[in-house]
């Protein structure tokens, strides 16, 4: 049976540092995201995450979550997205 | 992951880096059955129509925007021409009470620009069409957020001159009444006008279309430009390739917004117009992509040939990726609001003819070019006639929106603030076709048109 999930990604762009991931994974484990899939490299000497992120059970919505990254974002330097996966299928997979 | 990192990165930086963005999204509205032979009643159901729909329109694109994280710029709306709503209104300024209920309907509910303040005359003129024409000036200069239009041509129909007579002196009139001739920028005129366009200032809700329609406009010059950058050696074959492949990506963004934004609404979908459309931000240029190509200024040689194949690549991309694709879905190249046009004006690499050659070719229109103030009423008509009959005969869509700027002559630099941009005035040939223009009448449809 296929269930339909409420997947979003979550981006990161800037300076690697200390306690990135640390940090966003706790964000989210705060509100009951389940994290899919996490993927992170340099690319251009940048450090650059995406992390696939279930929201069903956790009822936050895309722009509270924003708002709450969005702190650890001012506080690390970081550019931090959060886009709901349909966006990327839409563009990627035919 | 079901996504490589590169793939979803490469979404992000086009938001983040290169300027896309949803350019509009616009809710076409039925007003016919708003129409009551009280004013007073047809001025009320019209306001509750559209404040009503545009407040509903503006809170579900914001969802989406959060939801995508890709702003989506403009909220419009577009409604049933005016002309043909007021044909039974006996009132002499009917059109204009009923574009000032337009005008603080979008006010009250935060839309920018409302379309459809015009009417369909490539044949001729009915008497709610000579009215509404008359009022284009009153109308443009006691209203803020209403655009206007006309068709005055077709591949089927020919060309009414009659009419283009008559716009050589309204430009002129609306010039006058508005500082620095800006009521023009909110005035097209039409050779084959599409009935679903999202893109205003033209943008009506024609007659074939239902009650309401969600029409989407995406954009992304940023992105292209970004593409051609990265892709310096290739020939144009694989360039032409590259440039499909970016484009088959935001119009599949574009589309799935716009069906989601429809079905939120509650209303059907329309279609996607995948035009490329420029803005002041640096690199967010059409002129900028065709740079980028290898020209060393828009406008010199070779201008067209790169303009056609990177329209032609965008149209191939957009095509695979919707089955939607409407509206002008062509290029937008308006003087005022694309930097790099500008630029090529002022030095000089960019004139009014080539302009319209570019339109024959794959720009719908003369978009946004400020002319000198003291440009004859006839010679302002003939200009429009030219263009509209490169629509007429190639069976294309081709638009004039020229601004007369009042005291301002070639070379001169002009602001129109905001959006609308600042340009450069352009130079127009000092010879006259007046006698040619006022002859008058209908240019006949083209031997083309007969395809039954």
């Amino acid at each position: 049976m296929y269930m339909t999930k409420d997947l979003v990604f979550i981006t990161v762009i800037g300076k690697d540092q200390k306690g990135i991931i640390a940090n966003i994974s706790n964000a989210v484990f705060k509100h009951n995201i389940n994290i899919e899939d996490l993927n992170q490299k340099i690319m251009g000497g940048y450090f650059v995450m995406t992390m696939l992120a279930d929201t069903t059970d956790s009822g936050i919505t895309i722009s509270q979550l924003k708002e709450e990254l969005s702190q650890i974002e001012a506080r690390m330097g970081l550019k931090i997205q959060v886009q709901h996966e349909n966006i990327f299928k839409a563009m990627h997979r035919v | 992951m079901e996504y490589s990192l590169e793939e979803v990165m490469e979404t992000v930086q086009m938001t983040l880096y290169h300027n896309f963005d949803i350019r509009t999204v616009t809710l076409g509205i039925n007003l016919k059955d708003c129409i009551n032979s009280d004013l007073d009643i047809f001025k009320k159901n019209v306001y509750e129509r559209v404040s009503g729909y545009g407040k509903k329109l503006i809170t579900e694109a914001s969802k989406l925007e959060d939801k995508y994280g890709i702003p989506i710029i403009n909220k419009r709306i577009s409604v049933t021409p005016v002309a043909l709503i007021i044909e039974a209104c006996v009132e002499p300024d009917a059109p204009v009470q009923i574009a000032k209920v337009l005008d603080i309907a979008s006010k009250d509910v935060g839309i920018d620009f409302i379309g459809g303040y015009g009417a369909l005359v490539q044949k001729g003129m009915t008497r709610a069409d000579e009215r509404l024409i008359d009022s284009l000036p009153e109308m443009l200069s006691s209203t803020e957020r209403v655009c206007a239009f006309l068709n005055v041509a077709s591949t089927v129909s020919g060309m009414n001159m009659d009419a283009v007579i008559r716009l050589g002196k309204t430009l002129k009139e609306i010039s006058s009444r508005t500082e620095n001739g800006i009521g023009c920028a909110k005035f097209v005129v039409f050779a084959n006008a599409p009935e679903d366009n999202p893109f205003m200032a033209g943008a009506f809700h024609g007659v074939g279309e239902p009650d309401f329609s969600l029409n989407i406009g995406i954009s992304g010059p940023g992105v292209v430009r970004s593409v051609v950058e990265k892709n310096k050696d290739c020939n144009l074959t694989e360039l032409s390739e590259v440039i499909k492949r970016t484009t088959f990506k935001i119009t599949r963004a574009g589309e799935l917004i716009g069906r989601e934004l429809a079905s939120n609404l509650g209303v059907p979908f329309g279609i996607v117009d995948i035009s490329l459309a420029s803005t002041n931000k640096v690199g967010d240029s059409v002129a900028g992509i065709v740079e980028m190509m290898g020209v060393e200024k828009m406008g010199a040689p070779g201008s067209t040939a790169a303009l056609a194949l990177l329209i032609d690549a965008v149209k191939k991309g957009g095509a695979m990726a919707s089955g939607n694709v409407g509206g002008l879905s062509g290029t937008f190249i308006p003087v005022s609001e694309d930097s790099c046009m500008n630029e090529a004006v002022r030095v000089g690499a960019l004139s009014i003819e080539k302009l319209e050659a570019l339109t024959a070719v794959c720009s719908v229109g003369l978009d946004m070019i400020a002319i000198p103030g003291d440009t004859q009423a006839s010679t302002i008509s003939a200009i429009i006639a030219d263009e509209l009959s490169i629509g007429v005969v190639n069976n294309k869509t081709t638009g004039v929106r020229l601004i007369p700027v009042p005291g301002k002559k070639a070379g001169d630099y002009v602001n129109f603030g905001g959006l609308l941009g600042e340009t450069y005035v352009m130079e127009i040939s000092a010879f006259s076709s007046k006698d040619f223009i006022l002859r008058g009448g209908r240019m006949p449809s083209p031997i083309t048109s007969m395809r039954n």
